[in-house]
């Protein structure tokens, strides 16, 4: 009875309780009776997950290797699909596009031409919004740990930028960013916002900044709050000065909750389809991997939007790898069984 | 705060007493003002929506910065089918996906959640891993076989079709949020309630379901924002009849062509922002715990 409170109550205990435990024995004994319960407990979601995820992953997949089938331009007969190989993922990757039953590169101006420009926009989008959030982000964590009247207001706004849908801040801030709307008006310019490539994405930018530095902001002042205040008592008394007492105790320490946060928006900006949709349409250069793929579908190509959904999904897959493995990101401890070990 | 003025008032020499307290009103100074500025920030667009939605359609640009030309005719444009928007029916049918996601997401997350909380068994790193590769997964990649799947088993524009997509995200950011919730309660409580004879499901029912209900409230929160909020899946596999209101927001359409109509569009923003505005501030602490849940543990 006397371990029971203490094998599952925490994450720290429940690693300690992996098989490097000294305590093995008995342990392994109440894994397996727990086991059988914890199985029955987690099936029905693990199964709900599998049929609303991996069912249609696989079923893209299965696609992406697929023929269109349909007329043959060429030859004006009936071609019924099959194994087309690698021939969707070379028609983004290699840019080969068929045109009268030959492989042309793709001419400029179709949706097979813009994937390397969509590839490109999404990772510049993901760089600056996150490189941008995560120092503002900080800037807000940092005001908010503060003890002082009206934080409790500050702690309120920050709320009312992520509580707002995507979709409607991309109408607000398009708003904002009219020809005649009130950022041209503050500034005394007449920028034409959505109108070509640099305001277009700086538009998007900002839109994204505002909306989403909040979420940074609080995983951020989290991972701040843990920090026992005593630590900077000490590190005062002995005379360090603030900047140095930021670099070494305080960066260090919100290190494990910063990266977390930074892993987290980067997978999200990754996949940033609302704001460019909805504030340009994808025109001026801000088309990201996902609307390429929206517009794929939308033109009726399921098999190559198919494999342009799977090279986006790897892509994303990739980064969160790369993360987890050089930077040792932890998240919920326990991102992924391979980083666990590597991380430590 | 209160050991630093302990400190303060040691301080044995006058000149240091009060350079030092300068500095602090100094420093005190200097975090009013970023706070403001960051409250500014944050809050100045969402001020511009509300003050753009009373404004007459006359005056849609005019910068005057508090409220002007007040009317009530942008709600009644925003609720109005003349221009064919139907907001009212978006509402409502964002209210009856993001229930049904929510429940569902619930009834299922809150099992797995307690058994990745509380019990020890070998594959319990390789479930965590899944789900939260599985909250991590692009929206994108599913659009594209469901839409295709949806339209063979005519599913588009019927509940099913947004319903089974959003569950996708919201069933891992209940199981993860609800583990972190459940890795802090008081578990002795289930302990003596065994030991004074109930039963494992007993304890479960009677101990546990009340101690965890603000959490899994916190979580049914998050879980209905996510949904209330998607715009993606939405916009593919919804049609006219259940078209969520980001869709609804992102296509409203105006009496002229080419003439976007601002004032209505803020109104009918600010209707589908507000309630979730109030509900956010409401339950600040709860949503802020649960948000943050797992990214320090």
């Amino acid at each position: 009875m006397s371990t029971e409170p203490q094998s599952g109550t925490d994450l720290g205990s429940a690693r300690a309780g992996s098989p490097q435990d000294p305590a093995k024995g008995g342990r392994a004994r109440k894994e397996a009776t727990q086991g059988r319960a914890a199985s029955m407990l987690i099936a029905p979601s693990i199964v709900v997950l599998t049929i609303v995820i991996v069912y249609p992953v696989i079923t893209a997949v299965f696609q992406s290797f697929q023929k269109d089938s349909g007329l043959d331009p060429a030859t004006g007969l009936f071609v019924a699909g099959g194994f087309a190989g690698f021939s969707n993922y070379t028609h983004w990757i290699l840019q080969q596009c068929t045109a009268g039953g030959v492989t042309v590169p793709c001419p400029p101006g179709t949706l097979g031409a813009q994937f390397w420009s969509s590839v490109s926009t999404t990772f510049f989008f993901t760089v600056v919004t996150v490189i941008f959030e995560t120092a503002i982000g900080f800037g807000m964590a940092v005001i908010m740990a503060r003890t002082f009247r009206g934080r409790g207001l500050l702690r309120a706004s920050v709320l009312v930028p992520w509580a707002i849908p995507t979709a409607v801040t991309a109408k607000l801030w398009f708003f904002i960013f009219a020809f005649e709307g009130i950022a041209n008006k503050m500034f005394g310019t007449s920028v034409l916002w959505t109108g070509s490539e640099n305001p277009a994405r700086a538009g998007i930018i900002i839109a994204d900044v505002w909306k989403t530095t909040p979420f940074m902001a609080l995983l951020i002042l989290a991972g701040l709050q843990i920090i026992p205040g005593d630590i900077y008592e000490a590190a005062k008394v002995d005379g360090v000065t603030a900047w140095q007492r930021f670099v070494h105790i305080t960066l260090p320490l919100v290190k494990p909750a910063l990266l977390v946060a930074i892993l987290f928006r980067t997978l999200d900006a990754l996949r940033m389809y609302d704001l460019p949709q909805i504030m340009t349409g994808g025109a001026n250069n801000t088309t990201t991997l996902s609307i390429l793929v929206v517009q794929e579908i939308r033109s009726g190509n399921f098999n190559s939007a198919s494999a342009l959904s799977t090279i986006t999904f790897i892509l994303i897959f990739l980064v969160a790898l790369i993360f987890v493995k050089s930077l040792g990101v932890n998240a919920v401890e326990t991102t992924t069984v391979s980083g666990r070990g590597k991380a430590k | 705060m209160t050991t630093a003025t302990a400190t303060q008032d040691t301080e044995p020499a006058a000149h240091v007493n009060t350079r030092s307290h300068n500095r602090r009103r100094w420093a005190s100074a200097r975090t009013y003002i970023f706070a403001g500025l960051i409250v500014i920030w944050c809050l100045l667009p969402a001020y511009w929506m509300v003050v753009t939605a009373f404004r007459d359609v006359g005056f849609t640009y005019d910068p005057t910065p508090f409220f002007s030309h007040v009317t009530l005719d942008n709600f009644r444009a925003a609720f109005s089918t003349d221009t064919g928007n139907h907001l009212a029916r978006a509402l409502a049918n964002s209210l009856i996906v993001g229930i049904i996601t929510t429940l569902i997401s619930l009834m299922f997350g809150i099992f797995a959640s307690y058994a990745l909380a509380r019990l020890n068994f070998r594959a319990k790193y390789l479930v965590l891993g899944f789900i939260l590769a599985a909250s991590m997964f692009p929206g994108v990649a599913l659009v594209t076989p469901l839409f295709q799947l949806f339209t063979d088993l005519n599913w588009i524009g019927t509940y099913q079709a947004l319903i089974i997509p959003y569950i996708s995200f919201a069933l891992p950011l209940t199981i993860y949020i609800l583990v972190s919730f459940f890795r802090e309660m008081p578990w002795e409580l289930e302990e003596a309630a065994r030991i004074d004879g109930c039963t494992k499901t007993q304890a479960f029912r009677k101990i546990i379901m009340p101690l965890a209900a603000p959490g899994v409230f916190t979580t049914a929160i998050l879980a209905f924002i996510s949904s209330w909020n998607e715009f993606l899946i939405a916009s593919q596999l919804s049609n006219q009849q259940t078209q969520t209101v980001t869709v609804a927001i992102a296509s409203f359409t105006g009496s002229q062509p080419h003439q976007e109509p601002y004032t209505a569009v803020m109104a009918a923003a600010t209707i589908v922002t507000i309630p979730l505005v109030i509900m956010v501030l409401v339950f600040q602490k709860q949503i802020v715990a649960g948000l943050t849940a797992g990214a320090v543990k």
